[in-house]
């Protein structure tokens, strides 16, 4: 069977390259499933958990904050700003993370700041929400 | 004639600072190494997202789209981003760079435009300082420590568009090392904003390579507004990046140079302490056979 070469990178480096069978993107308009033959597709990404399968198995699964995936009937490409390898998120990490990003948020004193706050708040509560649903499954 | 002990002294120090500079090339060349390991690393991304990019901006020809993209349609106003090291000892890394800016800077003045200045790196602004003092409006320094993050390159482009959206340069460009090898950096000046448009030889084949016509999801508008600032921050990356890597290749070049040097002082001073010695112990000697005759 065909597969899709699956990259996953960030700026400071390439993260994992290899063959999947198919790759789930949390996309910001809903997860998408590639397969090959997929049609060639431009989105955005929003933060979420990205799912690797081999067969029937998601073999890896990633915590990715956005970033775009391109995709071709070939090839699946994500460019993540943040990617980290499933298991070595704990909860207790994300909701670290949670409380960082409210902290700024309280200490932001012009508006530019409060917005980037915001964002980094939205952005922590929605991984620790999909850290949640996943290690629930 | 300086006595023997002067000489024994100066060697010594010399030696010393031979060591110094020993060191400083030996940490050069691990961290150019780093530096190289990390530029390479961050290809993938890079060349990822010129893919892209062509692929949108073939959807947004002649002037129309984003700001960023097409230009504020003046030239007035011109930020220059002069990246620099923190740090001297390295050869002629930040004065190469500074001569190209206050070149670049002169040339914008006597066109007529306004010229803004942004230093990264602290070497620079002391540099510019002198001339250009007025013209400084924003600087950062000590970025890249101890390791140079994407959130470095995130902070320099967080500012410049927030200049940019306040309207208050039409076109930036950045002046930078590009790291050639050890021995040879390139002194570049690259344009940011408006990017320089992409040749219609490269852009075709590149739609035609990936054979279809992409769907967007948002929409193209959406993706691009989302692009291109991260786009900025991929450069602005590349060039801290690149600058990295040719600032250690210079100092680890310089400090090879000083080393040699030194060892050059220490074979000459050695020299000459050991000719006047040899002086002295000659003198002596005349003195006593002189002596003897005399008897």
């Amino acid at each position: 069977m065909a597969k899709v070469s699956f990259r996953l990178v960030m700026p400071e480096r390439e993260l994992l390259a290899t063959e999947a069978d198919m790759v789930v993107v949390p996309g910001s308009e809903g997860d998408f499933g590639v397969l090959p033959g997929h049609a060639p597709l431009i989105s955005t990404v929003r933060p979420g958990v990205l799912e690797v399968f081999q067969g029937n198995k998601a073999e890896q699964r990633f915590l990715v904050v956005g970033g775009f995936a391109e995709v071709t009937p070939e090839r699946c490409t994500v460019l993540a700003d943040e990617a980290l390898p499933f298991e070595q998120v704990t909860p207790e990490q994300l909701a670290e993370r949670e409380r960082a990003a409210e902290r700024e948020l309280t200490d932001a004193a012009t508006d530019a700041e409060k917005a980037t706050a915001e964002k980094a708040l939205a952005v922590a509560k929605d991984l620790r929400r999909a850290q949640a649903y996943y290690a629930s499954r | 004639m300086p006595s023997l002990k002067t000489f024994r002294l100066r060697i010594r120090s010399v030696q010393s600072t031979q060591k110094i500079t020993k060191a400083m090339k030996m940490v050069a060349a691990a961290k150019l190494r780093r530096a190289q390991e990390q530029a390479t690393a961050a290809r993938p991304y890079a060349e990822a997202m010129d893919k892209i990019l062509a692929s949108l901006g073939a959807s947004f020809k002649g002037g129309t789209g984003p700001r960023l993209l097409a230009g504020t349609g003046s030239d007035k106003v011109h930020l220059v981003i002069v990246a620099t090291g923190d740090r001297g000892l390295c050869g002629a890394f930040n004065s190469s760079i500074v001569r190209e800016a206050r070149r670049t800077i002169r040339t914008l003045i006597a066109d007529g435009k306004t010229v803004k200045i942004f230093c990264v790196g602290r070497k620079g602004r002391d540099q510019l300082r002198r001339d250009f003092s007025t013209m400084i409006v924003e600087t950062m320094t000590d970025l890249g420590r101890p390791r140079l993050s994407f959130g470095d390159a995130q902070k320099v482009t967080a500012r410049i568009m927030e200049m940019f959206d306040a309207g208050e340069f039409d076109v930036a460009t950045v002046i930078f090392n590009r790291f050639k090898s050890a021995m040879t950096q390139i002194v570049t000046a690259q344009q940011l904003i408006p990017p320089p448009a992409p040749e219609a030889s490269t852009a075709a084949p590149a739609a035609a390579a990936g054979g279809a016509v992409y769907e967007f999801e948002p929409d193209e508008g959406e993706i691009l507004a989302d692009l291109l600032p991260r786009n900025l921050t991929v450069q602005i990356f590349r060039v801290l990046l690149e600058n990295a890597a040719s600032f250690y290749g210079s100092q680890m070049t310089a400090m090879d140079n000083a080393s040699r040097n030194a060892g050059d002082v220490i074979k000459k001073l050695t020299l000459q302490m050991n000719r006047s010695r040899q002086a002295t112990i000659t003198k002596e000697l005349i003195e006593i056979i002189s002596g003897a005759e005399a008897i």
